[in-house]
């Protein structure tokens, strides 16, 4: 801990990697549908503006100040729309002459590409997240085909989301640039995160930029908090389902003066019902309660060019897993069962993070900034699974100090800074203690050039010390090509190495008799070496129009080769068998998406993803298990247009199907507790409705998973928990069935 | 303490005289729309010299930092007038005027009018 305060002072920060948020569309003459090109498209008194080209699109940022949105063109009346967050619309203009009204058509996009930036980024906004339950983070990712969303173990109910094929560690998990899902927290970290709290989301696929750090593989996700200064004064979310969990969301925010605001984020749920709806006497979901605070102070001078933010979060996570018959007894005696009880865990976690960022524009340089950002968090869970404890405590401290300008003018723009890593663990497995402190420091420069017409291009490169991985560079490229009208190819290269720890993030091989051993190869993580990996992709947009409504077509290939890999190899059911990788290990990931709205007001996403994870293993080269190669989704969503007291309907409903997963090898376990080779292929549905009553209120219902689809026997030997089979890990879809969810949110 | 009084002189005398690495100025520029924003600044930021060129569409100033070591600016005028947009002190060529997208007929009252 005193190692940490001499370091405390070690400074820093990086600005926003994604860029802005846009407002999108395309305009059209009169009745017509014949594009209007050359109509001037700007937010109303700024500068900020563009004009529509030869098929009457434009594309402007979007920054949350501006809503007034100004078309005007010669010989038609000039409009004013009032936008309110980033969409994608339509517009006719009307003839000056013309006494018919103005026709104003307008599709909200609430997910969407960036064509700005030379990384594949899609923003998914805050209407976006409406669309599910999405009680927190780690379900905010259900209607997005980007990304995967899987039960990581029978009991826990931990939703693990993968990305490229690869689990979520491959991932780069930011809280505003910020990297927060690490280390302790990657197993149960995305359910820290309410929902409510979420502004956007931004998914950059493929290497990350190197601003943020090393450690990004299959690529990064920025998750933006709700904003003191913008959010409501008041918000009100309670949320109630069927498998008796109860939500609570509270935000207070207050405008101190013009300058700064402050916001109060509270959040709290429970579920106190032992559900066992496949009767294996086992619960199908924890039990469990978390209390969550978050205070934020945001100050903004935009005359002297200063912004800044602080954060204080806090919060307590409890759940129960196991026989429903134990966890009537309570597990308040701590860490353990008697064999006689039964199997019970469970997990406590505490953490507390502290972070503070500031950045400074210079005023006569409008293209020139310095900013810094810090952050310090506490993690400290307490567990058992079984009679297997499992205690980690993590202490970290990250900044980054980041210089923006210009070489010789705004076409060339670059980044650089300095960044420091310090992460001290302190872990207990049974009856071993592991403890490590790792430490990194950096310094990293990313060259952004934008031609004005069609290409962008960022080339960065960084060069750490770590004191287990050593020196090490992290080169990343990224390159837009725009090929002919609304026809964009993007591309990239990039590295990405970190250090694996190997048991948070793989607490489910707990919940199992396989006994957990690691292969020393003599290297410094737990004996293992850093992973290490390069990743390649390629992806390509195609708008047009369909329907007299605007559409795209997204294709993206992305392949990941390790140079390392920590492998987790679960092939003989008795072993959870840790070693360094020998051979090859890759994913190749494709997938395509149409985006497109056949009628108004309405929006469809399809989308087939395949991915292809292979690891060379001891026992040869295998597909990667509980991963499905095939994947189709559909989101397919209409809401009715708004009447004059502002109230409405919207209607969403997302289809899923997951093909075959390979199963890990069971062959040797008795015949009972075998496993086939394949899972079978799962269909998933879930649908929502909401009803808007006005600005301030609003109700929704919902159900997830309605065609009940259900895994028989996720559990291995269930009758027999504390045998040498016992294993929850074998878990491919839903275990509880059709769940029915009801809530509301009320706003002043 | 001479060899002093030298530097310290040297160095008073480059300041009195050191050219700005970030003028600032603001240049009068006509046109009309957002597409002659673009092709105001795109023609201002591609002279040496030009670090920064934004265009208002309302106050019809063009905003401009610059290296006066570099650049002057007269030359960043000539230009922005050369791509047909007319400034405050000189007057963008016939051809090049002529060949402006229709919308962007910026002398032309009507064109005015319409935005």
């Amino acid at each position: 801990m005193r190692k940490m305060f001499f370091i405390v002072l070690f400074w820093a920060i990086s600005s926003s990697i994604f860029a802005q948020k846009v407002v999108k569309g395309e305009v059209f003459e009169g009745a017509g549908n014949s594009p209007l090109e050359g109509v001037s498209v700007y937010w109303n008194n700024t500068t900020i503006g563009t004009i529509t080209d030869s098929k009457g699109k434009f594309e402007l940022p979007f920054d949350g100040r501006n809503h007034e949105l100004v078309l005007s063109y010669v010989g038609f009346k000039t409009d004013t729309l009032h936008i309110l967050e980033p969409t994608e619309l339509k517009h006719w203009m009307v003839e000056d002459n013309s006494l018919e009204e103005v026709v104003l058509k307008k599709r909200k996009q609430t997910s969407f590409r960036s064509l700005i930036q030379a990384q594949n980024i899609t923003h998914i906004t805050s209407a976006e997240l409406l669309k599910a339950a999405c009680c927190n983070l780690a379900e905010s990712f259900e209607t997005n085909p980007a990304i995967d969303v899987n039960f990581s173990d029978a009991l826990t109910g931990t939703r693990q989301i993968k990305m490229l094929g690869l689990t979520s560690p491959n991932t780069l998990i930011t809280v505003e640039t910020i990297p927060t899902i690490r280390g302790a927290s990657q197993s149960f970290g995305l359910s820290f995160i309410p929902g409510t709290w979420v502004e956007s989301i931004q998914i950059a696929k493929g290497a990350g930029s190197v601003t943020n750090g090393y450690e990004s593989i299959a690529g990064q996700i920025n998750v933006e908090l709700q904003k003191p200064n913008k959010d409501a004064k008041f918000f009100l979310n309670a949320y109630a389902s069927s498998d008796q969990r109860y939500e609570l969301n509270n935000h207070l925010n207050f405008k101190l003066d013009d300058k700064w605001s402050t916001g109060l984020y509270l959040h709290g749920n429970l579920r106190n019902h032992a559900a066992d709806n496949n009767d294996d006497g086992f619960m199908d979901m924890p039990m469990g309660k978390q209390l969550n605070l978050m205070n934020r102070w945001q100050y903004t001078d935009s005359e002297k060019g200063w912004v800044g933010f602080l954060n204080l979060h806090f919060l307590t996570d409890e759940k129960e897993i196991g026989q429903t018959h134990i966890t009537d007894s309570g597990h308040d005696e701590g860490h353990g069962h008697s064999f006689d009880d039964g199997w019970g865990g469970l997990i406590e976690t505490i953490r507390a993070e502290a972070s503070v960022k500031a950045a400074y524009v210079f005023p006569d340089r409008p293209y020139e900034s310095i900013g810094l950002q810090t952050s310090y968090s506490y993690h400290d869970q307490k567990s058992h699974y079984g009679v297997q404890v499992y205690d980690i405590n993590h202490n970290s401290f990250y900044s980054n100090l980041m210089f923006s300008s210009i070489i010789s003018d705004t076409r060339h723009k670059f980044k650089t800074g300095v960044s420091f890593t310090y992460d001290l663990y302190d872990e207990r497995l049974l009856l071993t203690d592991y403890k490590r402190d790792d430490f990194s420091t950096g310094v990293y420069f990313e060259y952004a050039f934008d031609n004005l017409d069609a290409l962008l291009l960022t080339v960065g490169v960084r060069a750490d010390y770590h004191n287990r991985i050593g020196f090490f560079i992290t080169p990343r490229v990224h390159a837009q090509y725009t090929l002919w009208e609304r026809g964009t190819l993007k591309g990239s290269i990039g590295r990405g190495v970190r250090s694996a720890s190997v048991f948070a993030e793989n607490q489910q091989i707990f919940a199992s008799s396989r006994t957990v051993i690691i292969e020393n190869s003599g290297g410094d993580i737990y004996g293992l070496d850093a992973e290490d990996a390069w990743n390649y992709g390629l992806s390509f947009t195609q708008g047009f129009n369909l329907f007299d409504r605007v559409a795209d077509l997204a294709l993206d290939y992305y392949r990941t080769d390790y140079v390392n890999q920590v492998v987790l190899d679960l092939e003989n059911p008795l072993e959870a068998r840790f070693y360094n990788l020998k051979g090859n290990s890759f994913a190749n990931s494709f997938q395509a998406e149409v985006n497109m709205s056949p009628l108004q007001r309405t929006s469809l996403r399809l989308s087939y993803r395949l991915s292809d994870v292979q690891t060379d293993y001891l026992t040869g080269r295998l597909l990667k298990p509980l991963t499905s190669k095939h994947r189709f989704f559909v989101n397919a969503s209409y809401e009715t247009a708004f009447t004059e007291k502002h109230s409405q309907w919207r209607f969403d409903a997302t289809y899923n199907w997951l093909g075959k997963q390979r199963f890990p090898n069971t062959q040797n376990n008795p015949v009972e507790y075998q496993r086939p080779e394949w899972t079978p292929p799962i269909n998933l549905v879930n649908a929502q409705v909401t009803r808007v009553f006005n600005h301030k209120f609003e109700i929704y219902v919902g159900g997830e998973n309605i065609t009940n689809v259900r895994q028989n026997n996720p559990i291995i030997a269930a009758d027999d928990p504390y045998g040498m089979y016992f294993d929850t890990t074998m878990v491919y879809g839903p275990i509880y069935g059709a769940m029915y969810y009801a809530g509301l949110r009320w706003k002043l | 303490m001479k060899k002093f009084l030298v530097i310290a002189i040297f160095f008073s005398g480059a300041a009195l005289f050191a050219q700005n690495k970030n003028q600032k100025t603001e240049i009068e520029v006509n046109g009309v729309c957002l597409m002659c924003k673009d092709r105001i600044e795109k023609a201002a930021i591609k002279n040496k010299g030009v670090k920064s060129a934004v265009w208002d569409v309302n106050t019809h100033k063009l905003s401009v930092i610059f290296d006066e070591g570099k650049i002057s600016t007269e030359e960043i005028e000539q230009s922005v007038a050369n791509v047909g947009h007319d400034t405050e002190n000189l007057t963008a060529p016939k051809d090049a005027y002529d060949n402006l997208h229709p919308c962007c007929k910026y002398r032309d009252e009507e064109v005015i009018q319409g935005h």
